[in-house]
């Protein structure tokens, strides 16, 4: 799997955040993507993510064939596509699977996202979030998720009642729960303890030796072997 | 409009549409007030009807249906400007949209969970505030089928509203205005068949039926387009 991002360029409010910005991410790399405050970082991931329109340029996924997209997990995905659209758009849908474009809600589905707010709700305990995104992205079990951020213990808590760092382990612990190949994370030591912060390294280690892709926005530096994207100052 | 029916559900894990009914029907019972605002509101307006009008019995049991109506359709607005609210601003929301269900699903069982915690309450009470009106038993029962019939209706227009103003941090009373002309339809024929003598119960019910199913069929796609568009 690869990403191919080319001359992107995104608006927000009629302000030019970024543009002509490109890059190329192969299975198992990582990109760092840093800069000054407003220098459109998060921007970047959030349209990687198919939450933003890109003004101008393309961004695409390109599986290869032995990709992690054989996995049952993603192909069930595409069969329940189909089974909601409908026949009429089936077979759109399926005429474009050969070829090596996703179309753009596909790219969402293999992307996971983490942004600033953790998507926790308060009058919920931790594993009622969590089975909750699970069910709703996909995934399987939450129990292993759970134990590997260090939250196990803390799991019938209502989520309202949880520390920043544990608020941002509860959000992190989606990328257990849930196998997806692209994970977008933005500040994703905000607020962690230093074990913490080895933790959330190793899986992202563990991650891109399977394969997976990372592109992350931090200031603080990463525990992985990364490539950097330096954005500039805003315009 | 084929969109209907539910997708297969896979056999391993729960469904992503009952996981979120469940999700939302905790929600709102932890938290409370979700339930209960509705029906206080309800009794609010219909134990101070009597004062304003007079003590005419006959008078009272006449317009009752229409008072209940309008109480129907103010309580159900009254909470309808968090229904994606909380959502968007905890980022679930971008969540949703990254998951494989459609979005028109989501919004759909979103107000189906809404309208269990607050419309289903008001219909329940319903009977008991017609007897405060001096309703005759006939007259409730009536009242009651055009509640069921009609409330679901009131909350999925309330829902594109709900969505067109989910950035704005006092959306409500916009939402009210945005809505209040679309839910005129639904309030002429639910008060027609709650009580009106002339026209009788069968018409103006099935017409409050047609309407009904309309919103469910058309209301989910402007709702989850208006969340798209909104959701930078």
């Amino acid at each position: 799997m690869q990403i191919e991002a080319s001359a992107l360029s995104v608006e927000r409010g009629g302000r030019v955040i970024f543009a002509g910005l490109g890059f190329q991410l192969a299975a198992g790399q990582a990109l760092l993507v840093k800069g000054p405050n407003g220098a459109g970082k998060s921007t970047l991931l959030r349209a990687l993510a198919g939450l933003l329109p890109l003004a101008q340029g393309e961004i695409r996924i390109n599986p290869p064939a032995e990709a992690r997209l054989d996995h049952d997990d993603f192909g069930s995905i595409r069969s329940k596509i189909m089974n909601v659209i409908g026949s009429k758009n089936l077979e759109r849908d399926s005429g474009e699977k050969p070829g090596s474009t996703f179309s753009h809600p596909a790219r969402a589905e293999l992307c996971h996202y983490i942004g600033h707010a953790d998507a926790l709700k308060p009058a919920l305990t931790l594993a009622e979030n969590l089975s909750f995104y699970a069910a709703l992205l996909g995934g399987g079990d939450i129990a292993p998720a759970l134990a590997r951020l260090g939250l196990a213990g803390i799991a019938d808590l209502p989520a309202g009642y949880l520390s920043a760092g544990q608020k941002r382990r509860a959000a992190l612990a989606r990328l257990v729960a849930v196998p997806r190949p692209i994970w977008l994370l933005d500040e994703p030591l905000t607020a962690l303890d230093a074990t913490s912060q080895t933790v959330v390294g190793d899986l992202m280690q563990a991650h891109l030796n399977s394969g997976g892709l990372i592109v992350a926005a931090t200031h603080a530096p990463l525990p992985i072997a990364a490539r950097d994207l330096v954005l500039g100052r805003p315009l | 409009m084929s969109q209907k029916p539910q997708p297969q559900k896979p056999p391993a894990r729960p469904s992503p549409l009952s996981a979120l009914l469940v999700r939302d029907l905790r929600i709102g019972r932890r938290i409370g007030g979700a339930v209960s605002m509705g029906v206080v509101f309800f009794l609010c307006l219909v134990t101070v009807t009597p004062f304003a009008v007079g003590p005419d019995q006959a008078l009272l049991a006449r317009i009752g249906p229409a008072i209940l109506w309008i109480a129907a359709l103010l309580a159900t607005l009254l909470g309808l400007d968090r229904l994606f609210q909380g959502d968007a601003e905890d980022g679930s929301l971008d969540l949703f949209l990254m998951s494989e269900t459609p979005l028109e699903l989501i919004v759909l069982v979103k107000c189906l969970a809404h309208w269990l915690l607050t419309g289903l309450p008001l219909v329940a009470a319903s009977p008991i505030f017609g007897l405060m009106l001096g309703l005759q038993p006939a007259e409730l029962a009536r009242v009651v089928a055009s509640l069921i019939v009609g409330t679901p209706a009131l909350t999925l227009l309330g829902a594109v509203g709900a969505a067109l103003t989910v950035s704005l941090r006092r959306g409500g009373l916009l939402l009210a205005v945005l809505i209040l002309p679309l839910s005129v339809p639904v309030l002429i024929f639910g008060v027609a068949a709650a009580g009106d003598p002339v026209v009788g119960f069968k018409t103006p019910f099935l017409i409050l039926c047609g309407l009904t199913l309309a919103a469910v069929a058309l209301t989910p796609f402007a709702a989850a387009a208006a969340l798209r568009h909104g959701v930078d």
